[in-house]
């Protein structure tokens, strides 16, 4: 097991870029990411939808299921929770998170590499 | 009986119903079953043969399916059945049996008078006799119906839609003999009157008389008068078809019919009789319920059950003439004793009889007719205590729901099927929540369907909760949620969850709440918060492909378009490398685009004169339109015209679900309008309009709503069905499933869009003028904004490197998605197969 991820933040736009509930997909070392802004959080997913295999995670609707932050896939609309990446309509599969932060009016993403 | 060769004879309602049941429990297949047809065409439903006449076609008719266990032989009627060679011959050959089942029905009677084999006069038992009564009724004026039965008043109906002035002889003193009494009979009379349908109670038709060209032109009546009919039908009765078993020296009933026992069994072991040729213990009956029963119990017999004839139940219920009549039990009160309670009011024109046993407290029978809401109640409790006081049984509005909680468990709720109140509740304790479940369960409401508001009270009785919340977030449906936005002037899906939701919404409401949003014409579906709830297709106003590119579809109204605007079409697909394909909806689908380019190509498409088609969008589709009279040999209106001006009409009008249209400009129908949600078909004189129709997972044809209207006539009317949709129909449901679920179906929206029973149309007109007035291009107003536009980027922090995910390779010589290709190079790009959820099968 590696360790969770050795690589840099990289700082992606203004946060203000970022309507809430919308997402919006971002090139970060050559991986697309989706990231969102809900509830006052941000969140950074794989842009890569796991079951449909096209890159569209950044253009699906963002909500919540019994208190948990969500994100539904546009393609063929499995939801997944947004903080853990784990699918809740199909048993395993997951969407790979990354982290995502504010600084200084800037989001900033690390990519997080899981084995 | 163990099994082996089973031949059926005869495929009607009740043969076919015979072996759908006995295959579905001979889970050995112990039956190998030949059916002999006498029809060149399988079983079908007749009835509800009359709906011919309505443009129902007979594949629609049709309750044959296919089963790989059962032979069907259509055309090869039997001649004769040789009982000590256990072999029944056909012009064909010969079929051995070790069961024989004798489903032959029964023929028209048709009485012994002179004239009965002229041409011009008909039967009504096949949908060869009625495709004969159409084109015979060609060019002709007049037409009569020798017998005022059930039968007898739907001919007169069908006669009358003909266009033939129709009267109506029956020789018993009032309509409907058999099941109406004399005020019952009076008060029918009334409405067929009023339709324009001649009445000649009390007299027979002593002859028929032809007229110059030899067809039936005249009936003399024993009255001395006489009936100018250019054409006529005979509906004086039935007489089951006994033939066969007559020949083979089986008894007959007394008054014909196979003679069988209570077990459906004729006098040979081997042999049975189900319908209306069976005489079960001397009685022939002539309904198809007391017919399935039979079925169900030779069935049952032949797979070693014990079933018996459970007794014949004749109630009726039926919509004659537009009249709803209904009978059942002791109509007659000829029970020793029994006493009449009777309810006539003039100002409904509805007449209603209960009979109650002497001490008035057992329901014995009744007669309704023009208000037969109470019907599937006091059917059911025909036998049992009265479940309210007879007046409150009756009162029209009937408050009858409470009464099904009184029913008892053996009553009948479905007497099509033969299903009791004891188990539809064992269904729902089962698990079956809803009525589509229960229908599934027990066959419940699969046949007429008027048992369907019993069933959902049913399952209200049964405390189980019928749920109409949208989702976890909102306790209202659509319906409500729409009603909620509309008189409270909520504009925001913020403010409606605050104050009507919980949580933060979800792929299933926010699109929802926009939609309604957008229906009620709150501004661009872009335009702050709304964009964040729209679906990926609604917020790049495109369709999103499974490789995560777009296609575009410009408007093509009626699908005209000039070669100028063709050649831009064919000029931005191949400068932006997309793929091209027609659609249905007679437009081209341009394919592969991304989601920065979108906007490069609608400035061209805009600039050139295009708008949205809304492809993407639950809203309006395309006005699908044949050629014409214009050009057309054989049109006789301007379809291409008409569909132009729908569609402009309705571009942009979001709704629950999409909405597809077309026009046709003559009845060969070539822009295939009755699979439409509405649909317009050219008359000589003007338009039909036929609503609800649906292509796709279930296919529907569009129920004829209006005829011959004027285009200034036409309009509102699809104004407010539109309208009336937007505001009251489920998320995502088409049209043809709005009228199927909507209670009182094509009759209620009639009267809420036609007769304004709810005094809604005012409201609808308005909307409607709001929203053609309102209508602008949503590509335009993009292009027309830089905040709009920001959306349309690949990377937030690199807009101008194109999605590298997004390849083409290419197929008959047109871009087409690479599958498999590797996407652009980073991090760990592995696919992982995963199982799809694959839809659940019911069985």
């Amino acid at each position: 097991m590696n360790p969770t991820s050795t690589l840099d933040w990289t700082a992606v736009c203004p946060l203000d870029r970022l309507d809430p509930d919308r997402g919006v997909a971002a090139l970060v070392d050559g991986v697309q990411v989706a990231l969102f802004r809900t509830g006052g959080e941000l969140y950074a997913v794989d842009n890569l939808d796991p079951v449909g295999g096209a890159y569209v995670m950044s253009r699906g609707i963002v909500g919540s299921r019994g208190g948990v932050p969500t994100l539904a896939s546009p393609l063929h609309k499995q939801v997944y929770d947004l903080r853990t990446g784990r699918c809740l309509d199909l048993p395993e599969v997951t969407l790979r998170r990354h982290r995502a932060r504010c600084r200084d009016g800037m989001v900033e993403v690390r990519l997080r590499q899981e084995e | 009986m163990s099994g082996g060769d089973l031949v059926v004879i005869g495929n009607g309602m009740v043969g076919q119903r015979f072996v759908e049941a006995l295959r579905a429990r001979d889970h050995d297949r112990r039956w190998r079953v030949t059916v002999l047809a006498e029809e060149p065409r399988p079983a079908y439903d007749r009835v509800r043969l009359s709906a011919f006449f309505d443009g129902v076609s007979a594949e629609e008719l049709n309750l044959h399916t296919p089963d790989d266990g059962v032979t069907l032989r259509l055309g090869e009627p039997a001649t004769g059945v040789d009982r000590a060679r256990r072999v029944v011959t056909t012009a064909a050959g010969e079929h051995p049996y070790d069961a024989l089942v004798l489903a032959t029905g029964s023929s028209a009677f048709v009485p012994p008078v002179d004239g009965t084999d002229l041409p011009g006069v008909f039967v009504y038992r096949t949908l060869d006799d009625l495709a004969a009564i159409r084109a015979h009724a060609a060019g002709r004026r007049t037409g009569a119906v020798i017998g005022g039965g059930l039968l007898g008043l739907e001919a007169a109906n069908a006669l009358r839609l003909l266009g033939l002035a129709t009267s109506v002889v029956e020789f018993a003193p009032r309509l409907m003999p058999v099941q109406v009494d004399e005020a019952g009979g009076a008060m029918l009379r009334r409405y067929v009157e009023e339709l324009g349908v001649t009445t000649h109670l009390g007299v027979a038709t002593t002859a028929l008389r032809p007229g110059p060209d030899g067809a039936v032109a005249a009936l003399e009546l024993s009255d001395g008068g006489t009936v100018d009919a250019d054409l006529v039908v005979v509906a004086a009765g039935i007489r089951p078809r006994d033939e066969l078993a007559r020949t083979a020296g089986l008894a007959v009933g007394p008054r014909g019919g196979v003679l069988v026992d209570a077990t459906c069994r004729t006098e040979d072991e081997w042999i049975w009789a189900v319908g209306e040729c069976a005489a079960v213990d001397g009685t022939c009956h002539g309904l198809v319920a007391p017919g399935y029963a039979t079925a169900e119990v030779v069935a049952d017999r032949l797979l070693g059950g014990a079933a018996t004839f459970p007794g014949a139940d004749t109630a009726t219920k039926l919509k004659l003439l537009g009249v709803d009549v209904a009978s059942f039990g002791d109509a007659h009160g000829t029970t020793p004793g029994c006493l009449d309670v009777t309810f006539t009011d003039p100002a409904t024109r509805s007449y209603a009889k209960l009979v109650l046993s002497d001490d008035a407290r057992t329901l014995l029978g009744g007669v309704l007719v023009g208000d037969a809401t109470a019907y599937p109640t006091l059917r059911a409790s025909v036998g049992g205590p009265l479940p309210a006081p007879p007046l409150a049984l009756l009162a029209p509005a009937g408050e009858t729901g409470g009464g099904v909680a009184a029913l008892p468990g053996a009553a009948q709720v479905c007497s099509c099927n033969a299903v009791t109140r004891e188990q539809i509740d064992a269904a729902i304790a089962d698990g079956c929540a809803d009525v589509p479940a229960l229908k599934a369960c027990t066959r419940a409401g699969t046949s007429c369907g008027s048992c369907v508001p019993m069933l959902k009270q049913l399952l209200d009785a049964a405390g189980v909760q019928q749920s109409t919340a949208l989702c976890e977030h909102f306790d209202a449906s659509r319906q409500e949620l729409f009603e909620i936005v509309q008189v409270r002037g909520i504009r925001t899906f913020s403010q409606l969850i605050a104050e009507h939701g919980r949580g933060r919404g979800c792929d299933i409401c926010k699109p929802v709440v926009a939609s309604i949003l957008a229906s009620l014409g709150t501004g661009h579906v872009l335009d702050g918060e709304q964009a964040s709830l729209q679906d990926t297709n609604d917020h790049f106003l495109a369709n999103l492909q499974r490789d995560g590119s777009y296609s575009v579809v410009p408007r093509i109204p009626g699908g005209e378009i000039t070669p100028e605007k063709l050649i831009v079409i064919g000029e931005v697909a191949r400068d932006f490398g997309l793929y091209t394909k027609i659609t249905g909806g007679q437009r081209i689908d341009l394919f592969g685009a991304r989601v920065d380019q979108l906007p490069q190509i609608w400035r061209r498409l805009v600039d050139a004169g295009f708008e949205s088609g809304h492809a993407y969008g639950k809203a309006l589709r395309t006005v699908k339109s044949c050629v014409g009279e214009t050009w057309c040999r054989y049109g006789v209106q301007d379809s291409v015209g008409l569909a132009i001006a729908l569609e402009l009409r309705y571009r942009g009008l979001r709704a629950p679900h999409k909405i597809k249209s077309a026009v046709s400009g003559c009845a060969r129908e070539c822009a295939e309008a009755r699979s439409k949600d509405f649909g317009i078909i050219a008359t000589e004189t003007g338009w039909n309009l036929y609503v609800g129709g649906n292509g796709g997972f279930r296919p529907r044809h569009a129920d004829l709503f209006a005829t011959d209207l004027s285009t200034e006539a036409l309009i509102p009317l699809i104004d407010r069905f539109l309208m009336y949709y937007i505001r009251t129909a489920d998320r995502l449901q088409r049209t043809a499933a709005w009228i199927e679920a909507m209670e009182g179906g094509l009759d209620h929206l009639r009267a809420v869009i036609v007769d304004d029973s709810l005094g809604l149309c005012a409201d609808l007109d308005a909307a409607m003028a709001r929203h053609v007035a309102s209508y602008s291009d949503e590509w335009r107003d993009v292009l027309d904004d830089p905040d709009r536009l920001r959306r349309f980027t690949s990377f937030v922090n690199a807009p101008d490197v194109p999605d590298p995910s997004i390849t083409f390779a290419v197929e008959r010589g047109q871009p087409v998605p690479a599958r498999g290709a590797p996407p652009a190079a980073g991090a760990d790009r592995r696919r992982q197969p995963v199982a799809l959820g694959l839809p659940e099968v019911r069985r």
